[in-house]
């Protein structure tokens, strides 16, 4: 063994000068932010009053909770849960169906190249401030406006969805080629005839695959908007949490990992049905 | 000026117009196929989902009046006439919001850890075996599916009413996501590397230490801000089920119908949301180029 030892390291240090002398200040870069990361992690947990007693009395108590989970067992409700599992499923599907209805001519303002910069500002915050809500809090808006129940759930995730979908259009609408808005221009068609000959065919498609994907991701939120008060499964898992019947919970958990994953294949199908069909025509 | 445009003789034309027709035809008749399953799909929903449109109708007003009161204060005055009087508990709610944001951090660096322990096992190229893949695989999939509220139900429960049940909730449900993503860069990564220090005789250990580490780092840290965003607005509705932060006001000033807090609580939310955004987009853009901003 001979190798190794025999590189001159003054040699490799006079040619690399950047690896070897680094500054001060480079070398220190990232312990500093690793300590100061470790820091404000170790604040939170003593400010959120985290103890290791705790934390391991809550562990065995969460032990024993899973030990009461199994087996699954829905007891004589299952026609109940069924019933609210399709409610969750409608919920997500409603919801984003009005969403994506009511922001494609939203987005239309908000794209740089339909609209001038001066109206597209302020529907952009507007939008931007509807995404800075979260859905369980439109969700408790609704019930107080429509009452309890999944009418105030579709509502809660159309508009939630409408501030993502109308940024999400947006963009597609700014991403598409401008060509052909020019020729339908340059062929006498007036600013409609150029969105919707122009524009639409370009973006139709994108916009189809985003709104399936959502309607996937909003079968998750939908399971939980019902812990307000909203409809659907969540109202049933929450009411038996509260109540402590695990094996019920347990099920219902099942319930929604089963329904999310077939909702995922479908839609991933459909999604490629789609984007691959007009890709080739 | 006139322009002269060609036109071709009148059969020819016919024939290439009963071609078109025809194509375009095939394709409608797919396309209302399609709408016509989908809107069937949308009235079963409607069934479903007990949707009234009367009820919309008559309670839409209250819905725009609603906007109205949370702008309105108890004098009857808009709330930006008298923000000392609109912000009257900013003390207490900006407490709130950095409880808030200190369980995202705490939760996401948490969910971060344990997906970055995770993640080398779950990944199609570095994984030592098999059946371990599966199962990482599996846990990770369950812990990202079933929603962090969830959780945090539960943990409030098992662990007591308090921030600490939405910090291990945000802290699971990040490992699985975030354990999917970290994944995924590893099976990106370049695998030369790893061929290299394995030839030396390394352990696994040492070859995902020297060879994969520094090749994903940058991707890895790029998502976790991206999931402590994410997280932000989480967090901030974890209170509702009573697992701590801002959310546990909000739904006192929503439910007890504290109007003009309602819209303070949900403008500090919105505000907070935004900041967070933007220093986390200017962070990955200082820390990794503009490349990794998306």
């Amino acid at each position: 063994m001979t190798g190794p030892q025999e590189v001159d390291t003054a040699q490799i240090r006079a040619r690399y000068p950047d690896v070897f002398d680094r500054p001060a200040s480079a070398r220190l870069a990232t312990p500093a932010m690793i300590v100061a990361a470790l820091g404000i992690f170790i604040y939170g947990l003593v400010d959120l009053d985290f103890s290791p007693s705790r934390f391991i009395a809550g562990l065995s108590q969460l032990g024993w909770i899973s030990m009461m989970m199994i087996p699954p067992d829905p007891g004589s409700s299952l026609p109940i849960y069924l019933k609210a599992l399709g409610e969750t499923l409608s919920i997500a599907l409603l919801g984003t169906t009005l969403a994506a209805i009511f922001a494609l001519p939203v987005s239309l303002l908000a794209a740089r190249n339909v609209v001038p910069n001066i109206l597209r500002f302020p529907v952009r915050r507007f939008l931007d401030s509807i995404r800075g809500v979260d859905t369980l809090i439109w969700a408790l808006v609704w019930i107080n406006v429509v009452g309890l129940g999944p009418f105030a759930g579709v509502l809660a995730i159309a508009v939630s969805d409408f501030g993502a979908f109308g940024k999400l259009f947006s963009e597609a609408i700014e991403g598409a080629d401008q060509k052909q808005v020019e020729g339908i221009r340059a062929s006498g068609g007036s600013a409609l005839h150029e969105i919707r000959f122009g524009l639409l065919p370009q973006v139709l498609p994108v916009i189809a695959g985003q709104v399936l994907y959502f309607i996937e991701s909003n079968t998750r939120s939908a399971t939980i908007i019902g812990i307000v008060g909203a409809g659907g499964i969540g109202l049933q898992l929450a009411e038996q949490i509260r109540v402590l019947e695990w094996q019920k919970v347990s099920f219902l958990i099942l319930m929604i990992l089963v329904a999310v994953a077939a909702i995922d294949f479908i839609s991933s199908k459909l999604r490629f049905a789609i984007i691959g069909r007009r890709a080739v025509a | 000026m006139t322009v002269a445009v060609s036109i071709l003789p009148e059969q020819q034309l016919a024939a290439l117009n009963a071609a078109y027709n025809q194509a375009v035809a095939r394709k409608r008749l797919r396309l209302l196929l399609g709408v016509a399953l989908f809107v069937a799909a949308l009235l079963l929903a409607a069934i479903g989902a007990e949707v009234n449109l009367r009820t919309l109708f008559t309670y839409f007003g209250n819905f725009l009046s609603y906007f109205d009161r949370i702008f309105t204060l108890d004098s009857g005055q808009r709330v930006w006439t008298d923000v000392g009087e609109w912000l009257w508990g900013w003390r207490k709610w900006l407490k709130m919001l950095g409880e808030t944001l200190l369980i995202s951090y705490v939760g996401t660096l948490t969910g971060a850890v344990f997906a970055f322990a995770l993640n080398f096992f779950a990944a199609e190229n570095t994984s030592p075996g098999p059946w371990l893949r599966f199962v990482v695989r599996r846990l990770l999939e369950f812990a990202r599916t079933v929603p962090g509220i969830v959780f945090a139900l539960i943990f409030v429960i098992a662990f007591g009413l308090g921030p600490m049940a939405g910090v291990l909730a945000i802290a699971i449900h990040s490992t699985g996501t975030l354990g999917k993503l970290f994944s995924e860069i590893v099976e990106n990564a370049d695998m030369k590397p790893v061929e290299g220090i394995r030839s030396t005789g390394a352990s696994w250990l040492s070859c995902m230490r020297f060879a994969i580490v520094p090749q994903v780092t940058a991707g890895y840290a790029s998502y976790a801000l991206l999931r402590f965003e994410i997280n932000v607005r989480e967090a901030s509705v974890m209170g509702f089920v009573g697992a701590g932060g801002i959310g546990q006001e909000l739904v006192v000033a929503i439910r007890k119908f504290y109007y003009s807090d309602v819209s303070a609580i949900l403008l500090m939310i919105i505000v907070t949301v935004f900041i967070i955004d933007i220093s986390t987009g200017w962070l990955r853009g200082r820390l990794f180029g503009k490349e990794a901003r998306t």
